[in-house]
């Protein structure tokens, strides 16, 4: 192949303005056409040796597909996406590639990285124009049943992996909705639910059943799954919400990001009354914390009308730990910074918030994380007034299955021990992947380790052999 | 979906339903409590199991109209269905012989306090128990409470069924009395719960109340529903839904309570209207004919 011409620059993505949007749920990148598709591939040097795909924690064929994009040969492209990635409709709008594939792109040395994942996106939106997804030839049924708890995206790829296998799967939903935190967690305006539901419904089509309602640990044990099931897969995630442990935090108007996002999102309280489930309209929101889940905070309550939405953020804007577009799309919306900040003390009246005091720190020395510590200046004390505040500075695994099974190891802080390269947990029959293993995480990172696990499962379904 | 398959109106504003749902139904134990949704637009509203019947997998719930969402559910008739039932959640009551025991029940918190009562009684205990409402109609399950408790006493704040009184005086002066009991449970509003805690404490009677605050999932997920105790936050949906009622901080579940107060009135005012507008059409579309 001859050497391939530099483009320096990204094909721009189109996006609905900053001013529109807040007023609305829809997506905000609008996608490529066939067009942009076509050119933004072409800017791939198609290196003999590419560094992106040691990014991709699912081994996605990254210049194969962008190479059938180029040519247009789209049906082509998505299925070599599909070989490796069940999800690709979803992981091509949340995964971080700024810290993967894309941040190895050989052009990041000097240029713009091709827009991997807006390419991955394309592909998979534009399989599904093309009508109903084809279901695969599924092998003869094995005669064993596989019970998957939890229907997020470790559940749901563990469950297609597995369905794909002849096994019989079930998958055990505590919720009314399938499809874990790409449902209740990450906003519409991120991930269409109608995009979660397709994948949902491919899962389903693959013959795996969903048993909503059901939560393991309390409506049943993993114990008593084991009489029935040959196999139990966790993909619980890490539904537990941190809080700061300050005074004031359980006022009215105090809320975990988990549930100010479950509200707006699972029970769509954005759209109420029309809906049942009340949210606090806040006209001044502070959001704590830097991560997605914060970003999704802060810019939900633009949308539920919040005049000033403010994130506090202890460290500086290099440790923010969210994916760079979503700062980006939430600088533009003009959610306000107050960074080097850390909160002190919730005060209210009747019981409901009205002020939040902080203190303003100056960057120390990195810490055992590498990230700089944030010293408070002392006296630096000054109040925020507000009347929402959601705490988002992480999660970690629900222990209900941990308390009800009594062989399950599990590590200090509360996410389930598994041998790495097996996903196997302590308790014979029993695998886990995703969040409920690592502490929050990626939904990419989730989808690599149950992809793990359902082999495992699958070779110790034949073997019998733990 | 998990239909009704009977329908009992204990008053004008309680209601009894027997539904469907034998995973619930299979697992249930005195104390526990379900998550409800009526439809897809609906919230998710916890209600406490009055009883279960493993054989018929069936649970039976009651419930007080007071918000759009239980107004609703009342409207159900057989053959309806909730679109989910969720649980059984939350920890089970610790039954033991304590020796003599003494049951306080508000309004609708004699539907979930019937089982932990009945539970009490096959454990041997000596039940006394105290039921009462603001009036009459409102009181209900008193022939089901009676079954299961050695003493029965009746109160409504009118006076128009038992004692003309509220159901801690009875209480203090059993307290006063019979120095025998060992703990007290008390299931109803805030408000009364807050009183029997205040009641009992200084009679140093470890005293236990099951709370019933908002919650979304019900599963640890949200927080929604966190109480303080002495020792700080918890959550009512796991870690509950029965405390010491001498640790919680009732000041602050009260208030939390009654936090969406202005939207829970929207959105019945909404309801309401939108009723009335049907009842119109209806009307009209009838006097037509």
């Amino acid at each position: 192949m001859p050497p391939r011409r530099i483009v320096p620059k990204r094909i721009p993505m189109a996006e609905q303005a900053p001013e529109v949007r807040i007023h609305n749920y829809d997506e905000v990148p609008l996608g490529f056409t066939a067009e942009q598709a076509i050119a933004e591939a072409a800017r791939c040097l198609q290196d003999a040796r590419p560094s992106c795909m040691a990014g991709c924690p699912v081994n996605i064929n990254i210049p194969g597909f962008l190479h059938l994009v180029e040519i247009g040969d789209f049906r082509g492209a998505i299925n070599l996406i599909k070989e490796t990635n069940a999800l690709p409709a979803i992981t091509g709008r949340v995964c971080p590639q700024e810290s993967q594939c894309e941040g190895l792109c050989v052009l990041c040395k000097k240029y713009e990285p091709v827009s991997i994942g807006q390419l991955e996106r394309f592909a998979a939106d534009w399989e599904a124009e093309q009508g109903e997804l084809p279901v695969p030839d599924l092998p003869p049924a094995t005669g064993k049943k596989v019970a998957v708890v939890g229907s997020g995206p470790a559940g749901l790829t563990a469950a297609a992996d597995l369905a794909r296998l002849g096994h019989a799967v079930t998958i055990f939903e505590a919720l009314h909705e399938a499809g874990g935190v790409l449902i209740y967690g990450i906003p519409e305006f991120r991930l269409p639910k109608a995009i979660v539901k397709r994948e949902v419904e491919y899962v389903c089509s693959l013959g795996v059943q969903i048993q909503k309602d059901f939560l393991v640990g309390s409506s049943a044990t993993v114990d008593e799954l084991l009489e029935e099931y040959d196999a139990v897969f966790l993909g619980t995630g890490a539904g537990l919400p941190w809080f700061l442990g300050i005074p004031g935090e359980n006022l009215g108007g105090v809320y975990s990001a988990n549930e100010y996002l479950t509200r707006a999102n699972l029970m769509k309280a954005y759209r109420f009354p029309e809906y049942d489930t009340p949210i606090a309209r806040g006209r001044r929101v502070i959001t704590i914390g830097a991560g997605n889940t914060a970003m999704d905070s802060a810019r939900t309550a633009l949308r539920i009308g919040a005049e000033d939405s403010i994130v506090v953020y202890r460290r500086s804007r290099a440790e923010m730990p969210a994916r760079a577009e979503e700062i980006h799309h939430a600088e533009q919306e003009g959610v306000q910074f107050h960074l080097l900040t850390t909160p002190l003390a919730f005060y209210g009246e009747n019981g409901r918030l009205t002020e939040l005091e902080c203190l303003q720190n100056e960057l120390g020395e990195p810490d055992s994380s590498g990230r700089r510590r944030p010293i408070p200046i002392p006296g630096s004390n000054f109040r925020i007034p507000c009347d929402v505040a959601i705490v988002a500075v992480g999660q970690s695994p629900s222990p209900i299955i941990a308390k009800t099974t009594a062989d399950l190891a599990t590590a200090k802080s509360g996410v389930v021990v598994v041998d790495k390269e097996t996903m196997k947990t302590s308790k014979k029959g029993v695998f886990a992947a995703g969040d409920v293993i690592t502490g929050g995480a990626t939904v990419i990172l989730a989808m690599g380790q149950a992809k793990i696990a359902a082999k495992a499962i699958h070779a110790y379904l034949q073997s019998g052999n733990w | 979906m998990y239909p009704i398959l009977k329908k009992q109106i204990l008053s004008e504003q309680v209601k009894l339903v027997v539904v469907e749902a034998p995973i619930v139904a299979h697992k249930a134990q005195p104390g526990q409590f379900v998550i409800v949704r009526v439809d897809e637009r609906a919230e998710r509203i916890p209600l406490t199991i009055a009883d279960f019947d493993r054989d018929a997998g069936t649970i039976t719930l009651i419930f007080q109209e007071v918000g759009k969402s239980t107004k609703q559910m009342g409207l159900l008739e057989v053959g309806d269905a909730f679109e989910n039932i969720a649980g059984p959640l939350g920890h089970r009551t610790e039954i033991e012989n304590y020796g003599t025991v003494v049951m306080v029940g508000g309004g609708v918190g004699i539907a979930p306090l019937f089982p932990i009562t009945r539970a009490l009684k096959e454990a041997g205990n000596h039940v006394i128990s105290i039921i009462g409402a603001r009036s009459c109609p409102l009181l209900f399950w008193e022939d089901r409470m009676a079954e299961v408790s050695d003493e029965l006493i009746l109160c409504t704040d009118d006076g128009s069924a038992g004692r003309k009184a509220v159901v801690t005086v009875p209480l203090q002066e059993i307290l006063e009395s019979r120095p025998e009991v060992k703990r007290v449970w008390a299931i109803g509003p805030g408000v009364m719960m807050k009183y029997t805690a205040a009641t009992t404490k200084p009679f140093n009677i470890p005293t236990l109340v099951s709370l019933n605050t908002i919650m979304i999932d019900g599963t640890g997920m949200c927080g929604g529903c966190r109480v303080v105790l002495n020792g700080g936050a918890r959550f009512v949906c796991v870690d509950g839904p029965e405390f010491d009622a001498h640790q919680v901080d009732w000041e602050l579940l009260l208030q939390r309570l009654s936090f969406y107060r202005a939207e829970e009135k929207e959105s019945l005012e909404r309801w309401e209207a939108h009723r009335c507008n049907l009842d119109r059409a209806y009307e009209t579309l009838t006097s037509v004919r």
